[in-house]
C-alpha cells in the first residue's frame, strides 16, 4: 500500500497535491489569467516607457555624460545643454509650495476631523475636494492674470523692502517667478494633503483621544500629543503625495514661473522647472541632441520623483516599525 | 424578554420599592440624582450613591446597564461623546463637579481613568507614556526631574522590574497585561485622588488579571478606586463596596460581603447566582 502510493508520487510528481486542492472552476481560472495580464501590462508599459526614453535620450547622455546634471547652460544654437537650473527650479518651487501648503493643510485637516461640527465639516470637505478637481490650466490662468499682479505689488515689494537683507528676497519684483510658482503649487497640493491627512486623523482610535483627555489634557494637548503622533506616518505619506504632485505639475507652473533659465537664490526671479522646460520647448526642438536633452531632462524628473517616493516609503516604514504593531 | 423575566420578581418586591442602599461612612464622592443621556436615550436613571474614601467600589451588572457611563460621569468623560448629556450632581469633597465654571480638565487631573482596552500611546516610549500626564501641566521638564515619578509610578503599578531596562522602547512593545499596567502607572503618575477603572481586566489573561487585582489592593492605601467589572468573582475578591446596576438604575449598593452573601434584592441575587446576565 505504502509502496504503491510512493510509486504514484514519483511517477506523477505534484499529482497528489493537485488532487488535494479542489480544482478551480473555469471562470475563476480565466478571471485569474485576465487580471494577471492586466497587471503585467502595467509593468510592460512602465518598462517600455523607460526603454524608449533612454533610447531617445541617448545622444545627450553620450555627449554630456554626468556634466549634464551640473551644467547651467541651455543653448540650442551652440547645442550646449545642462539640467541644473531646471532641477533647482523644480526643487525650489516645490519646496516653497510645501512650506506654504503643509501648515495650512494639516491645520485644516485638524479642524475638519477634530473641531468642526458636522454641518460645517461636510460642505468644507466637499469644497476642498472640489479644489483638487479644478484643471491646472484654469488655475494657471487665474494665477497669471489675478495672482501674479498681486504678488508683484504689494507682496514682493513688501518682502523686498522689509526682508531684503536675505538673498531670497533681493532683486526686482517681476511677479512671475519662483515665488508665484510655489504659491500656485501650494494651492494645487493643499486639497490633496488636506483630504489625506483628514482621513488619516479620523482613523486614530477614539481610545487614544479619551486616554489623553482622561489624563487631564486640553483639546489642543489631545491633538498635538495623542492624535498627531499616532498618525505621523500617515501624515508624512500625505505630504509626500503632495510633493509628488508638486514636482510633476506642468501647466500652471509654466504659466506663472516666467520660463527663464536662471540659477539664482532670489525667489522673485523668473525661472523654470523640469516639467515647464519640457512642456514649453518640445514642439520647437530640432535635432537629436536638443530632443535628447529634453528627454534626458524628463528622465531626471522621473528619477527625482522615484527618489522622493522611496524616501517616503522608508519614512513610513520606519515610523510603523517604531510603533511596533501596537493596537 | 428581560422584562418578562422580572415581572414576577418586581411584584414580589413591590411593598418595599426603595432600593437596598447603604452608604460608606467616609465618602469622597456623593452622587445625587444623577441621570445621563446619549442623545435622547437615557442610560443612567436617577442614581444617588456615595463612594467611600480609600476603598474599592465595584460596579456590576449586565452589559448595557450603564456602569461604564456611570463612572464616565464621575470625571466628566461622558460629555466627550457626541450627544452625551448629564443632569444631577456629583459632589466631590462637597463641590459639584458639574457646577458652572468648573473646568473638566481640572476634574480629570484629580479623577484619573483606566480604560477597558489598554490605550498606550504607541508613538511614545515607556518612559514618556508614564510621564505623559505630568508633562501636560508643565511647559518643559527635564528627564531627571521626571525620573523619580516615573519610577515610583511604575513600581506602584508592579511593572518596574519588567521594564526598568527598556524604558526607551515604545510602549506598544509590551504585552497586553503589561500595557494595561502601564496605563495604570500613567494614571497614578499624575497623583489623582480617585482612579476609575472601566473593565480593566476584560481583555487580559488570568495571570495579568491577578497582578492587576493585587495592584488595586495595593494602591487602595493611597487612592480611591472605582472599578466596573463583568467578573463577579473579581468584584467579590477586591472590592469593599459593591453596587449592582440594572437598566440604568442602581438596584443594590452595600458592603461587598453583604451583596454577595445576603443580597436584599431578588434581582441582585438572580444576577450574582448567574440566572441571567
Amino acid at each position: 500500500m505504502m509502496k504503491k502510493s510512493e510509486q504514484a508520487t514519483t511517477l506523477l510528481p505534484g499529482l497528489r497535491h493537485k488532487e488535494a486542492a479542489a480544482r478551480p472552476r473555469v471562470g475563476d481560472r480565466i478571471f485569474s489569467k485576465v487580471t494577471l495580464f492586466f497587471a503585467l501590462l502595467i509593468v510592460l508599459i512602465l518598462a517600455g516607457l523607460l526603454i524608449a526614453l533612454n533610447i531617445d535620450a541617448w545622444p545627450a547622455v553620450q555627449k554630456f555624460g554626468l556634466s549634464f546634471l551640473t551644467s547651467v547652460s541651455w543653448d540650442p544654437v551652440r547645442e550646449e545643454f545642462g539640467a541644473l537650473p531646471a532641477v533647482y527650479g523644480t526643487l525650489l518651487s516645490s519646496l516653497i509650495g510645501l512650506i506654504i501648503a503643509v501648515p495650512v493643510s494639516i491645520g485644516s485637516a485638524v479642524f475638519l476631523s477634530e473641531l468642526a461640527p458636522e454641518w460645517l465639516c461636510r460642505p468644507c470637505s466637499f469644497l476642498i475636494e472640489m479644489l483638487a478637481a479644478i484643471p491646472s490650466v484654469i488655475i494657471g490662468l487665474w494665477g497669471l492674470f489675478v495672482m501674479v499682479p498681486f504678488i508683484r505689488n504689494p507682496i514682493e515689494k513688501w518682502l523686498g523692502s522689509s526682508l531684503g537683507f536675505l538673498p531670497f528676497f533681493q532683486g526686482p519684483p517681476f511677479g512671475v517667478g519662483f515665488l508665484s510658482a510655489g504659491i500656485i503649487l501650494a494651492i494645487m497640493v493643499i486639497p490633496i494633503i488636506t483630504a489625506v491627512s483628514r482621513d488619516v486623523m479620523r482613523a486614530v482610535p477614539i481610545t487614544q483621544r479619551e486616554a489623553m483627555l482622561a489624563l487631564g489634557a486640553t483639546r489642543w494637548e489631545m491633538i498635538t500629543r495623542a492624535v498627531l503622533p499616532y498618525c505621523r506616518s500617515g501624515l508624512i505619506g500625505a505630504v509626500i503625495l503632495g510633493l509628488g504632485r508638486a514636482l510633476g505639475e506642468t501647466m500652471a507652473v509654466t504659466m506663472v514661473i516666467g520660463n527663464s533659465y536662471n540659477l539664482t537664490p532670489s525667489l522673485f526671479s523668473p525661472g523654470v522647472t523640469i516639467a515647464s522646460k519640457v512642456a514649453s520647448e518640445f514642439s520647437e526642438a530640432s535635432g537629436d541632441l536638443y530632443i535628447g536633452s529634453l528627454i534626458e531632462l524628463a528622465l531626471v524628473l522621473f528619477g527625482i520623483t522615484l527618489l522622493v517616493n522611496i524616501i517616503a516609503r522608508l519614512l513610513v516604514w520606519r515610523s510603523i516599525s517604531v510603533r511596533g504593531g501596537g493596537e | 424578554m428581560m422584562n418578562d423575566l422580572f415581572r414576577p420578581i418586581v411584584t414580589a418586591e413591590a411593598p418595599d420599592k426603595k432600593p437596598a442602599l447603604h452608604e460608606p461612612p467616609r465618602c469622597i464622592i456623593k452622587v445625587k440624582d444623577l441621570s445621563a443621556w446619549y442623545g435622547n436615550k437615557i442610560v443612567i436613571n436617577d442614581i444617588s450613591m456615595g463612594i467611600g474614601k480609600q476603598a474599592i467600589t465595584a460596579l456590576i451588572g449586565p452589559s448595557g446597564c450603564g456602569k461604564s457611563t456611570f463612572i464616565r460621569c464621575l470625571n466628566r468623560m461622558h460629555e466627550v461623546v457626541e450627544g452625551g448629556r448629564v443632569s444631577g450632581q456629583v459632589l466631590k469633597d462637597g463641590q459639584d463637579i458639574y457646577a458652572p465654571g468648573v473646568d473638566p480638565v481640572d476634574i480629570r487631573r484629580r479623577v484619573g481613568m483606566v480604560f477597558q482596552r489598554a490605550s498606550v500611546f504607541p508613538a511614545m516610549s515607556i518612559f514618556n507614556n508614564v510621564a505623559s500626564g505630568i508633562t501636560l501641566t508643565r511647559f518643559w521638564s527635564r528627564r531627571s526631574d521626571l525620573q523619580d515619578v516615573v519610577e515610583r509610578s511604575l513600581r506602584k503599578a508592579a511593572l518596574w522590574d519588567e521594564v526598568k531596562d527598556k524604558l526607551d522602547q515604545p510602549g506598544s512593545s509590551l504585552s497586553g497585561g503589561q500595557q494595561q499596567r502601564l496605563c495604570i502607572a500613567r494614571a497614578i503618575a499624575i497623583e489623582p485622588e480617585i482612579i476609575l477603572m472601566d473593565e480593566p481586566c476584560s481583555a487580559l489573561d488570568p495571570i495579568s488579571t491577578l497582578k492587576i487585582e493585587e495592584l488595586m489592593l495595593e494602591i487602595k492605601k493611597d487612592y480611591t478606586v472605582v472599578i466596573v467589572t463583568h467578573n463577579m468573582q473579581q468584584a467579590a475578591r477586591v472590592s469593599d463596596w459593591t453596587g449592582f446596576l440594572l437598566l440604568g438604575e442602581l438596584i443594590e449598593y452595600s458592603r461587598t460581603r453583604e451583596v454577595f452573601t445576603v443580597p436584599k434584592d431578588k434581582r441582585t441575587e438572580d444576577y450574582i447566582t448567574g440566572r441571567f446576565g
